[in-house]
């Protein structure tokens, strides 16, 4: 076995795991606190990738630094992206909390459909190259074919901000009212929690984090289009699944599993096949393990 | 209070036109290193959300009150147009005569767009015995529509099987890939099960895309036969009409099934199913006996449908079988009604015939389908024509003898 071929799958898996990690804590804290798949996620993280865009072609035009330019196109995205899915959070989900379970997934879908078109219709439809803005570190000279900056750059970024997340979970007084209102919601609300307020803090901090997959992955691979968000979507929420939907730890772990086994599998099987075989983890998951790899298997009381 | 209202509109104007303000206004060229600023577009956001929120908080209020009325018990239920049965079958007659004679009036394009329409309704009422009927949300539909399609031009292209001999087949290997798909997956709960469907239209349509070698790839399979008719030659028109009829003919035969089950024995278990699955079982339904039903029936007008499609377009190729096409199946669905078959029609009208003849729309087409559906569920999430569920009066033989 070629050793460096299997350290260049395992990197190259390593950068993927951590943007679908990124992505699949939206979808895991939202699920853990409201019970939804919210559809909408992955066209947040596209949102944020066309935003990057925009802000990097306004700095671009007026002579800013390479590193000046990436980090204000990250923030502004995660700015912005946090807006979308507040108001995401208003529209189609708040007036749909006391009606069943059905209605709001209906909503979502619609609303991931909705803004796939507000995009083609303010932007375009067509694939638009993205600039590279991740810039060249120099002691990763002697690795760079393997491992390039924006890899390196990816991965770092995920792994910090994972972590301050789990602090914030954690430790702050609102990372623990998000976890009282999980466990449960109506007994978080009698003991004065404002759950509409955990509600939203939830939707714009995993939007927030989406919006910096967004952009580090548009500028790592130089495009964006419309529809990059479903698929990237549904992986993160296959991650989440692996990783069992609701737990933070899981979603990172789960990110990192189906980032790494994909690139194995398109690496050593087929590369045809390769989400293929991400969605075939996940139906094996969903119905063999629907608990996923953390999570505890839940048991419904009449 | 006018002036409250007249703020709340302004501040949410505002607070849409600084959200939408990047994608919207600024349109950037990062090769050419050039930005197109347009003002006007944020001029419409402002405005639109303006006039939006004041309508939305109208209709939240009015929601408000209706479902106060209804819990109260006030405002009773007025008699509808849609609850007698003359009204219905005088209209189904009329549809059915209009239906009847109108490819013989209009152009082949007309009619081809007719047949599309038909397709859409039979594929909408066959979604609709899973989503309306049994409650189980299904994402992959347009799978099974591909299983029908690719069954047919399959056989045809390597076999040189016919139209009448594949129609059988392309229905019951969607019901079995559909119960096939329903077994493991029964245990899961709603989204769960929406979600493991939608990986599996995935899955079969990246296979359809990437085995080449039988499928053809993306580039498809072309020169399917069209349908037979006796072994007689016919002229393109003349088979456009007849495969009208043919798709008529289906739609009416997966109308009247559809209708008939809602009221079978079958029927009542999947809608008592979806109401309450643990009350169900209490009393003594087979929950995984009726699913697994519910799935196969639904799933085989896609495959009826999918060897129909082939057969009128010739060619197909797997771009046709998308999640956008699941998506419009479901919103034809979801906007008509959920569990009403008048709803799928009357939502297939408006998915499909009214976008071919509002042209000047069709940019907006899918943005107004996706903004209406996130709508039909906030404030109408039965959908325009709502299911009923069949009512039995009960009359008390005695007393009305008596009371004479």
């Amino acid at each position: 076995m070629d050793v460096q071929y299997f350290f260049e799958l395992f990197l190259s898996g390593l950068t993927r795991g951590s943007i679908y990690a990124l992505i699949a804590i939206g979808y895991t804290m939202v699920y853990g606190i409201i019970e939804l798949i919210n559809f909408a996620h992955g066209e947040i993280y596209m949102i944020g990738a066309f935003t990057g865009l925009i802000v990097a072609g306004i700095l671009g035009t007026m002579g800013f630094p390479l590193p000046a330019i990436l980090v204000l196109a990250v923030l502004v995205s995660m700015i912005y992206c946090a807006g979308y899915g507040y108001t995401i959070e208003k529209i189609a989900y708040k007036p749909l909390r006391q009606a069943g379970r059905l209605s709001p997934l209906i909503s979502a879908i619609g609303m991931s459909l909705f803004l796939q078109n507000y995009v083609i219709l303010v932007q375009t439809s067509d694939f638009v190259p993205f600039p590279s803005l991740i810039p060249e570190f120099a002691f990763l000279e002697p690795i760079a074919h393997i491992f390039a900056s924006s890899d390196f750059l990816i991965v770092v970024v995920s792994a910090v901000l994972m972590a301050g997340l789990t602090l914030f979970i954690k430790y702050t007084k609102m990372g623990k009212a998000m976890r009282a209102t999980a466990q449960n919601r109506k007994m978080a609300m009698l003991l004065g929690i404002d759950a509409d307020r955990v509600i939203s803090v939830t939707f714009i901090i995993g939007s927030a984090l989406a919006a910096v997959g967004g952009v580090l992955i548009a500028s790592h691979v130089g495009m964006v289009n419309f529809a990059i968000g479903f698929l990237a979507g549904i992986k993160a929420f296959t991650a989440a699944v692996l990783g069992g939907i609701g737990s933070l730890p899981g979603a990172m772990l789960g990110g990192l599993f189906l980032g790494l086994s994909e690139s194995f599998g398109a690496g050593y099987i087929s590369s045809d096949y390769e989400d293929v075989f991400a969605f075939s983890l996940l139906v094996i998951f969903l119905i063999f393990r629907p608990s996923g790899i953390m999570g505890k298997a839940k048991v419904e009381k009449v | 209070m006018v002036a409250r209202e007249f703020f709340k509109s302004l501040g949410v104007s505002l607070w849409f036109m600084v959200l939408t303000f990047p994608l919207v206004a600024v349109r950037v060229n990062t090769i050419e290193n050039t930005i197109q600023w347009r003002w006007a577009n944020l001029a419409i956001v402002g405005v639109g959300a303006f006039v939006l929120s004041a309508v939305w908080r109208w209709a939240l209020v009015r929601r408000e009150t209706m479902l106060a009325n209804a819990a109260s018990g006030a405002g009773e239920r007025s008699v509808r147009v849609w609850d007698s049965p003359v009204v219905t079958r005088t209209l189904g007659a009329a549809l059915l005569v209009v239906f009847m004679g109108i490819p013989w009036l209009v152009s082949t394009y007309q009619t081809n767009i007719l047949i599309s329409f038909f397709l859409y309704v039979m594929l909408g009422i066959g979604l609709n015995i899973v989503v309306g009927v049994a409650g189980l949300l299904f994402l992959g539909y347009a799978a099974f529509y591909a299983i029908g399609a690719y069954a047919y031009a399959l056989l045809n292209h390597y076999f040189g099987w016919g139209f009448w001999t594949v129609l059988p087949m392309g229905g019951v290997l969607a019901a079995v890939a559909g119960v096939l798909l329903a077994f493991p997956v029964l245990r899961l709960r709603g989204d769960y099960l929406a979600i493991v469907t939608l990986g599996f239209g995935e899955i079969v349509r990246l296979v359809l895309e990437n085995w080449s070698d039988l499928t053809g790839g993306p580039s498809g399979i072309s020169n399917i036969d069209r349908p037979g008719f006796f072994g007689q030659e016919m002229t393109v028109a003349g088979t456009n009409i007849y495969i009208y009829y043919i798709v008529f003919v289906a739609v009416l035969v997966t109308f009247v099934v559809a209708e008939r089950l809602k009221d079978s024995r079958v029927g009542r278990a999947l809608q008592a199913l979806r109401e309450d699955e643990i009350a169900c079982e209490a009393m003594g339904i087979d929950r995984v006996g009726v699913k697994l039903m519910a799935f196969g029936l639904g799933t085989a007008w896609a495959g009826f449908a999918g060897v129909i499609f082939a057969a009128k377009t010739t060619f197909i190729n797997p771009a046709s079988f998308t999640f956008f096409e699941s998506a419009i199946i479901l919103s034809i669905v979801v906007l008509g009604g959920m569990g009403s078959n008048w709803g799928v029609i009357l939502g297939a009208a408006f998915l499909v015939l009214l976008p071919e003849y509002m042209r000047a729309f069709s940019e907006y087409r899918m943005i107004l389908f996706a903004a209406a559906m996130v709508l039909m569920m906030v404030f109408r999430p039965q959908g325009m024509i709502p299911a009923r569920s069949k009512q039995y009066r009960i009359v008390d033989r005695e007393l009305e003898l008596s009371g004479e």
